[in-house]
C-alpha cells in the first residue's frame, strides 16, 4: 500500500509547498516541493538559495541541506520509516530571509512495487513469452532457417589453415569479465574452436585479462578437449593470465603474436581502444583473423584490420549457430520476431513525433506522442 | 547429476530474483544487486591471486626449462613492484603516497610505458586506414567518400577548402562571395553524415546487440546455454 501523506499549504510568501513519502522507493526518503509567489521573486532581492530545516516530534528543527535558487525540490534521505517528520523551508534571499510555514507530520514508507518500472515489467513479460512460444514451436519440429554468418563458417578454414602451416591458434577474450554475456557468446566460440584444435592436435594459446575468465576459458577448453578424446593434448600452461592493465595486456598479446607467429587468431568479446593495435599486429604476422564484439566503437577497426568480423548480435548467435538444436534455434527466432515488433513501433513513433511537430494545436497526436514516450521512458 | 543441476539451479534461481528485484525497491530486494556486486568484487579480489598464481609458475617454470630474457624480466618486475608497494606501505602508511618508490615506480614507468602503447595506436590506425580505403568496390569508395569528408569536416584544412569552394562558386555563378563565404560545407555534411546515416547504423546495432543479449541471458536463466558449464 502507498503510503502518501500529501500536504498542501498556502501562506504568505509560498503559492504551494508539499511534502510527500517520495514513491516508488526503499523507504527512508521525504521529497518536498514548493513554488514562490510571484511577488516574492524580485530582480533587486534574488533568492540566493533555499535551507532546508526538519525536525522530529518535540525536537528543535535542525538544517539537513541547501538547494540552489533554480530549483524547487528536495529529497530527503536516510530517514527512519513512520516516524513522523516536520519541515520548514527559508527561503535565503540577497537583503532577507523568508520562513515557510511548518509542514507536517510527514512519515516515508518503502514500496513493494516501483510502478515507475509498470512499462519495463510488461515489456520484460511480452519478451519472456515471446522467446518461450518461440523456444516450444521449435521444440515441436517446425524448420526454422537460420542465416549465414562468414564469420562463424570460416572458423574451420582458421583452425585448418593454421594447422597446414603448423602455426599455433591465438584466442583473446579482450577486456571482458565473466559478469558480460559477450564473455560468455565468446565461450561458446571457443569451445568449438577447442574441439578442432584438439582434433587436429593444434596448440591453442589463449592470454586472459582477467583471472575468472581464464579459470572459465581453462574449464571450456579441458571440456572440449575431452569430448574430441584429446585430453593429452590440453596444456593449462597455454592459457594463461597476463595482466589487468589495458595497453599492458595488448603489449603482452603483441609480443605473444610476433614471437609465435600464429596461423590464426580469434578476437572474441569486449574490447576498447587496444582492438586496433592488437588486430594490425595479428595482420603483421600474416594470421587469419576472425574478431567479434559488441563494442560499436571497436567495430570500424575490426572490420579494417581483420578478414571476418563478427557483428553485436551475431555473437550471441554464435552458440546457436554452432549447436543448432531445436530450443536454441527458437531463441534466435524469437529475436528476429521481436526484432520485427522494434521496427513497427519504431516507424509509427517517428510518424507520430513527426505528425506532433508539424501539427502541434492537434490534441490528439500529441497525446498519443506523450503516451508512446512515457511508454518507453525508464525511470 | 547434482554436480550439473545445481549449477544451473543457482544460475536460474539469481537470474530470476535479479529480475524481480528491479521491481521491488522494499527491503531486501531494493539493494540485493548492489550486494550482489560487492559479493562479485570480493570474489574478484581474491581471483588477482588466482592470476598471479598461473603468471607466476608460467614463467617460473619457463625460466628452469632454459633462460627466458622475457620471464626473466616479468618475474624481477613482479617481485621488484611488490617489494616497493610493501615498502611504501611500511615507511608512508600507505603506497599510495606520491612520494613513495612504489607511487615513483607507477609514475616514471608504467604511465609513460601505457603511454606508449596508446601512442602506436596512431601509426596502426594509418596503416589499416590505407588498406579500408582502397577504392576497389562500391562499398569501400562509399567508405572512403564519407571518411574524407567527415575528416576534412572536423580540421581546420576543411575550414579553408570550404571557403575556396564558396569562392569558386560565386566567381561561377556569380553570387557575392560575402553571401556564402561563412557556409563549412565538409562541416555541414560531416555532421550530416555522423548524426543520420552513422547514428542509423549504430542504433541498429545497438538494438540488435540489447536483444540479441536479452535472448541470451534468457537462455543462461532457462538452462539452455550451458557453455559456461562442465559436464
Amino acid at each position: 500500500m502507498f503510503l502518501i501523506i500529501f500536504l498542501i499549504f498556502q501562506n504568505s510568501y509560498f503559492q504551494s509547498i508539499k511534502g510527500y513519502d517520495t514513491p516508488a522507493d526503499e523507504g527512508g526518503s521525504i521529497t518536498l516541493e514548493w513554488k514562490i509567489k510571484e511577488e516574492f521573486l524580485s530582480d533587486t532581492n534574488p533568492i540566493k538559495f533555499f535551507e532546508i530545516y526538519r525536525k522530529e516530534k518535540e525536537k528543535g528543527f535542525i538544517n539537513v541541506g541547501f538547494v540552489l535558487s533554480q530549483y524547487n525540490a528536495y529529497e530527503d534521505k536516510g530517514l527512519i520509516d513512520g516516524k513522523d517528520y516536520y519541515y520548514q523551508i527559508w527561503v535565503i534571499r540577497e537583503r532577507d530571509t523568508l520562513k515557510s510555514e511548518i509542514i507536517g507530520p510527514i512519515y516515508s514508507s518503502a514500496q513493494w512495487f516501483n510502478t515507475n518500472r509498470l512499462n519495463v515489467l510488461i515489456i520484460t513479460i511480452i519478451l519472456f513469452v515471446v522467446f518461450l512460444y518461440y523456444i516450444e514451436k521449435a521444440k515441436k519440429g517446425e524448420k526454422l532457417f537460420v542465416r549465414k554468418i562468414a564469420g562463424l563458417d570460416a572458423i574451420d578454414d582458421a583452425v585448418g589453415r593454421a594447422t597446414e602451416m603448423g602455426r599455433p591458434i591465438l584466442f583473446s577474450f579482450g577486456l571482458g569479465f565473466i559478469t558480460d554475456v559477450v564473455t560468455i557468446a565468446a565461450l561458446s566460440i571457443l569451445s568449438k574452436i577447442a574441439k578442432k584444435c584438439a582434433e587436429y592436435g593444434t596448440r591453442l594459446l589463449i592470454p586472459n585479462y582477467d583471472p575468472i575468465v581464464m579459470a572459465a576459458a581453462q574449464e571450456t577448453v579441458k571440456e572440449a578437449y575431452l569430448e574430441a578424446n584429446r585430453p593429452d593434448l590440453y596444456k593449462e600452461g597455454d592459457i594463461t593470465y597476463l595482466t589487468s592493465d589495458q595497453f599492458g595486456y595488448a603489449a603482452g598479446c603483441d609480443g605473444i603474436i610476433i614471437r609465435e607467429k600464429p596461423g590464426a587468431i580469434f578476437w572474441q568479446g569486449y574490447f576498447f581502444a587496444e582492438s586496433l593495435i592488437l588486430a594490425e599486429t595479428g595482420h603483421s604476422v600474416g594470421a587469419i583473423q576472425i574478431a567479434g564484439t559488441t563494442a560499436i566503437t571497436q567495430l570500424p577497426f575490426f572490420i579494417a584490420a581483420c578478414d571476418y568480423t563478427l557483428i553485436g548480435e551475431e555473437m550471441f548467435a554464435a552458440s546457436c549457430y554452432l549447436k543448432p538444436e531445436p530450443h536454441m534455434l527458437g531463441s534466435l527466432k524469437g529475436e528476429d520476431f521481436l526484432k520485427a515488433i522494434i521496427l513497427i513501433v519504431l516507424t509509427f513513433s517517428a510518424i507520430i513525433a513527426t505528425l506532433a511537430v508539424i501539427f502541434k494545436d492537434f490534441t490528439f497526436i500529441n497525446k498519443l506522442f506523450q503516451f508512446i514516450n512515457n511508454i518507453f521512458t525508464v525511470k | 547429476m547434482i554436480r550439473h543441476q545445481l549449477p544451473l539451479i543457482i544460475t536460474f534461481f539469481t537470474g530470476m530474483l535479479l529480475i524481480i528485484t528491479f521491481f521491488i525497491p522494499h527491503k531486501p530486494f531494493g539493494d540485493l544487486e548492489q550486494r550482489f556486486l560487492i559479493w562479485y568484487s570480493i570474489i574478484s579480489g581474491f581471483t588477482v591471486l588466482l592470476g598471479l598464481d598461473s603468471l607466476v609458475r608460467y614463467h617460473l617454470s619457463k625460466l628452469k626449462k632454459e633462460f627466458n630474457i622475457h620471464s626473466f624480466i616479468l618475474i624481477l618486475s613482479l617481485f621488484l613492484t611488490l617489494i616497493l608497494g610493501f615498502y611504501s606501505w611500511f615507511k608512508f602508511k600507505t603506497p599510495f603516497a606520491l612520494n613513495s618508490p612504489f607511487m615513483f615506480l607507477y609514475t616514471y614507468v608504467i604511465i609513460p610505458l601505457q603511454a606508449t602503447m596508446f601512442a602506436l595506436l596512431a601509426f596502426f590506425i594509418a596503416s589499416a586506414a590505407y588498406r579500408a580505403f582502397r577504392a576497389r568496390t562500391f562499398e569501400a569508395t562509399l567508405l572512403l567518400i564519407a571518411a574524407t569528408v567527415v575528416m576534412l569536416g572536423r580540421v581546420p584544412i576543411g575550414g579553408y577548402i570550404s571557403k575556396g569552394i564558396a569562392y569558386f562558386i560565386s566567381f561561377l555563378f556569380k553570387i557575392p562571395y560575402e553571401k556564402i563565404s561563412e557556409i563549412q560545407i565538409f562541416a555541414i555534411v560531416s555532421d550530416w553524415i555522423m548524426n543520420i546515416p552513422q547514428n542509423a547504423a549504430k542504433r541498429g546495432i545497438f538494438i540488435g546487440t540489447a536483444l540479441g543479449g536479452i535472448a541470451m541471458s534468457i537462455r543462461i536463466i532457462l538452462g539452455i546455454e550451458r557453455t559456461y558449464i562442465t559436464k
